[in-house]
């Protein structure tokens, strides 16, 4: 039950909308959601919605690759 | 992953491992999450670890670590006439204190058990079947318990009177804490539950800063699992204690609010058995006094105090870490998921599970 699903909103409607994921839609709550909107990347579990996706925080890969060049430097 | 996502590519992910693989100590990292036990077989992270760095699986498959005790619950629960069990998939092939107490042997003998995807579907079930008890299994740590919580004010603001909850929630902290305490394990750092921290946020393990464990917090994918191991040998290299949060991009410093806020004042903190572990002080939630019309434990209150399990399963100690699934005497002889003898072997986020699965032994 643990196992998340990232969804696309694509209808909303009071606390209840629709996700998609490579087309299969499915209905979900987002009573834990504020300011919700048609287009938002959502992580649902057991039929909720438990947090929107930052995207510009998941398009920063390059971050970590930085943060490692710095600790291989002080290993030296 | 979300779409315009990127993967790391193998050649960034083969230079995070040579980092990682520098680290000569002997040293034991523990995830409690069961779907990091299964990421962790199934990208075959053991084997790309150098031998010193020894991954265990913890007590985070929820099914796992119910007790016995609340199993035989259950079973005797859906065997009465005007009870319908509403539970997610998980606990359908789950045996209690004997093999054969399952829901699925319970189907056979008549009982009402249907599987629901979301708590919701059992409030419909409860409104579709006005004659019957609908008991909703409230499983899960701080991942699931947010939509037990909104399951219960929906029936609440609904009026029903015949839809229940079996609450076993349960949180991680106190675990957690009881693990690193235990001196026999010798816990070296978390990788911490990415699904549970996008609840309870960075915030809610912080407390592991007191006891000097260096942990990150590690989303699903074999590139943000590493990136967690990453964090962690880098803690322990640099001797910096501060949580470290690679899964940003759904975990808030702060957590999910709504979320939160829903288990306050939906729930109360117990005293709640463990599989395997024990009583753990302020562990499990269940309906406090504003929603005890719903509790299941109200109406048939649980009578058996302990039950005793004498099939040489192991799980008790798989979940604390203490063995691993292969160490035990009936993996992969007696106990296979064709034929699991306990949960850690039934649930597919079971530990046992993912070792057979994937072979990693």
């Amino acid at each position: 039950m643990c196992l998340g699903l990232p969804l696309k909103i694509v209808e909303i409607e009071n606390k209840e909308a629709i996700g998609e994921l490579n087309g299969v839609k499915r209905k979900i709550r987002v009573d834990l959601i504020e300011n919700l909107k048609i287009g938002d990347f959502v992580m649902v579990h057991a039929g909720f919605a438990i947090e929107k996706l930052d995207e510009s925080s998941a398009l920063e890969t390059l971050d970590i690759v930085n943060e490692l060049e710095e600790a291989v430097k002080n290993d030296k | 992953m979300f779409a315009g996502e990127k993967m790391r590519s193998m050649k960034e992910i083969n230079k995070i491992l040579e980092y990682i693989n520098s680290f000569h100590e002997k040293i034991n990292l523990m995830e409690v999450c069961g779907t990091h036990t299964n990421a962790i077989s199934k990208f075959g992270i053991r084997s790309a670890l150098n031998k010193n760095i020894n991954l265990i699986s913890g007590p985070g498959c929820p099914v796992c670590v119910t007790p016995d005790l609340y199993l035989d619950y259950i079973y005797d629960l859906s065997l009465k006439e005007d009870v319908i069990i509403a539970t997610y998939g998980d606990m359908i092939r789950v045996p209690g204190s004997l093999p054969n107490l399952t829901l699925e042997n319970a189907k056979a003998k008549g009982a009402n058990i249907k599987m629901v995807y979301s708590s919701m579907d059992a409030v419909n079930i409860a409104e579709e079947n006005p004659l019957k008890k609908v008991v909703f299994l409230g499983i899960g740590f701080e991942t699931t318990a947010p939509a037990t919580a909104v399951a219960v004010k929906e029936a609440k603001a609904k009026g029903l009177k015949n839809f229940f909850v079996f609450s076993i929630h349960k949180l991680v902290e106190p675990v957690m804490r009881l693990l690193l305490e235990d001196e026999s394990l010798k816990i070296n750092g978390f990788i911490c539950p990415g699904h549970v921290a996008v609840v309870v946020g960075e915030k809610g393990f912080e407390f592991l800063e007191e006891y000097n464990c260096p942990s990150a917090i590690a989303g699903f994918e074999m590139d943000e699992v590493i990136d967690g191991i990453f964090y962690i040998i880098k803690s322990l290299k640099e001797k910096d204690y501060k949580i470290k949060n690679p899964y940003s991009k759904l975990v808030k410093p702060e957590g999910n609010l709504a979320a939160l806020t829903l288990i306050s004042n939906t729930f109360i903190k117990v005293d709640d058995p463990w599989r395997g572990i024990g009583t753990v002080s302020k562990s499990g939630l269940k309906l406090n006094d504003e929603y005890k019309e719903f509790d299941i434990e109200k109406l048939y209150p649980i009578t058996v105090k302990n039950t005793n399990r004498n099939n040489g399963c192991q799980c008790g100690e798989i979940l604390k870490g203490k063995l691993r699934p292969n160490e035990c005497p009936l993996f992969g002889k007696v106990c296979t998921p064709e034929n699991p003898i306990g949960p850690c072997m039934v649930s597919g986020e079971g530990s046992c599970s993912a070792y057979y699965k994937y072979s990693t032994f």
